[in-house]
């Protein structure tokens, strides 16, 4: 019997009940999230049960949601089975007046590194991580760049135009 | 043979032959021999941030061979190095790692600004958090080429310029001490 996204659904709902919500599945990729203060357990549980086997954290990032009042940023963690090859995707919802996380690192080596990243460009503090500072950007920067806080380009710009690269554009 | 070295070329060997009988005598001024002698050794430091490095890499290859021109030695050192050419993106982060490697490299030493990331920021001009808008805000740039990336062709005409410019006048260094009242 292999692992199918029913089945996964049905062993978290099991332990976690009603902490574990909004399942959706988009290209076939099983998404869930949870409350900030249960993510380890959460993982915990995905990576020790003898079927589900979530041994792997593929990717770690954030999304800025201005708009969501109380949950502006979600962390996203993606997992894999490298047994059954199944992935899912997790995702914690925090404020960002006191965006603090659990650290992953514990569970996965793989998080230090993507844990600085994503502190380094959304300003999510994971608490309890190792050596929580800046990896890509320089230290003396003073905001957090991919935050949706920063005007996007003027959508008026002409010189990024396709036809000035002589392959049409908009001006036809 | 006299016409050989007398040349208008700027690649000819620096002094005019006085014939003699014997085969002749060769004029010339010892600060263009060595200025000769640099443009024609020039030691180019492993250097490549980003995708200009490729073309660098092919510049340096069989089918374009920058050896033709003096350049075969690249160096992974900086002390052991003349040239850098800065091929790629300069971010804020790189910059003192630039301006170190720059101050590590022996006088005198010359920089070839490759491609429009090095030249001002190029593609990265508007809108960024991280880039730096031209290597030149770091350190002082004596060629730089247009293009994105350029191709060998460009950085082997851009080095040829560089061997002109350096036959052609003073080191950096001597003019510098020339007019010291110079900010830079």
């Amino acid at each position: 019997m292999s692992l199918t996204n029913d089945l996964i659904k049905q062993r978290l709902t099991d332990k976690f009940g009603e902490q574990v919500s909004a399942f959706s599945e988009s290209y076939g990729m099983l998404s869930f999230e949870a409350p900030k203060e249960i993510n380890l357990k959460v993982m915990q549980f995905l990576y020790d049960d003898a079927e589900l086997r979530f041994q792997f954290l593929t990717d770690l990032t954030a999304v800025h949601y201005p708009d969501q009042q109380g949950r502006e940023l979600a962390v996203v963690y993606h997992l894999h089975n490298l047994v059954d090859n199944i992935r899912i995707r997790f995702k914690v919802f925090t404020g960002i007046s006191q965006p603090d996380v659990f650290t992953a690192t514990r569970l996965y080596e793989s998080a230090n590194w993507m844990e600085r990243e994503t502190f380094d460009f959304y300003g999510v503090n994971f608490v309890g991580h190792p050596n929580l500072k800046r990896i890509l950007n320089v230290d003396e920067m003073d905001y957090f760049p991919m935050r949706k806080e920063y005007p996007l380009e003027d959508q008026t710009r002409r010189d990024k135009d396709d036809e000035m690269f002589g392959r049409g554009g908009s001006v036809w | 043979m006299t016409d050989k070295f007398q040349s208008e070329s700027n690649l000819a060997f620096p002094g005019e032959v006085h014939p003699s009988p014997t085969g002749g005598v060769l004029v010339s001024k010892l600060d263009d021999v060595i200025n000769w002698a640099r443009s024609n050794s020039l030691w180019p430091l492993v250097f490549g941030t980003s995708c200009c490095a490729i073309e660098m890499m092919s510049a340096a290859s069989a089918k374009y061979d920058w050896s033709r021109f003096g350049f075969e030695v690249a160096r992974a050192t900086p002390r052991q190095a003349d040239l850098i050419i800065i091929a790629g993106t300069i971010v804020n982060k790189m910059a003192p790692v630039l301006k170190r490697l720059y101050d590590q490299m022996a006088d005198p030493k010359y920089v070839i600004a490759m491609g429009a990331c090095a030249t001002s920021g190029g593609p990265f001009f508007y809108n960024t958090y991280s880039v730096v808008k031209g290597a030149d805000h770091v350190i002082p740039v004596d060629v730089y080429i247009a293009g994105c990336p350029p191709r060998p062709e460009a950085l082997l005409h851009a080095m040829i310029t560089l061997q002109e410019k350096i036959k052609s006048g003073l080191t950096r260094e001597q003019i510098r001490s020339q007019k010291p009242e110079q900010s830079f």
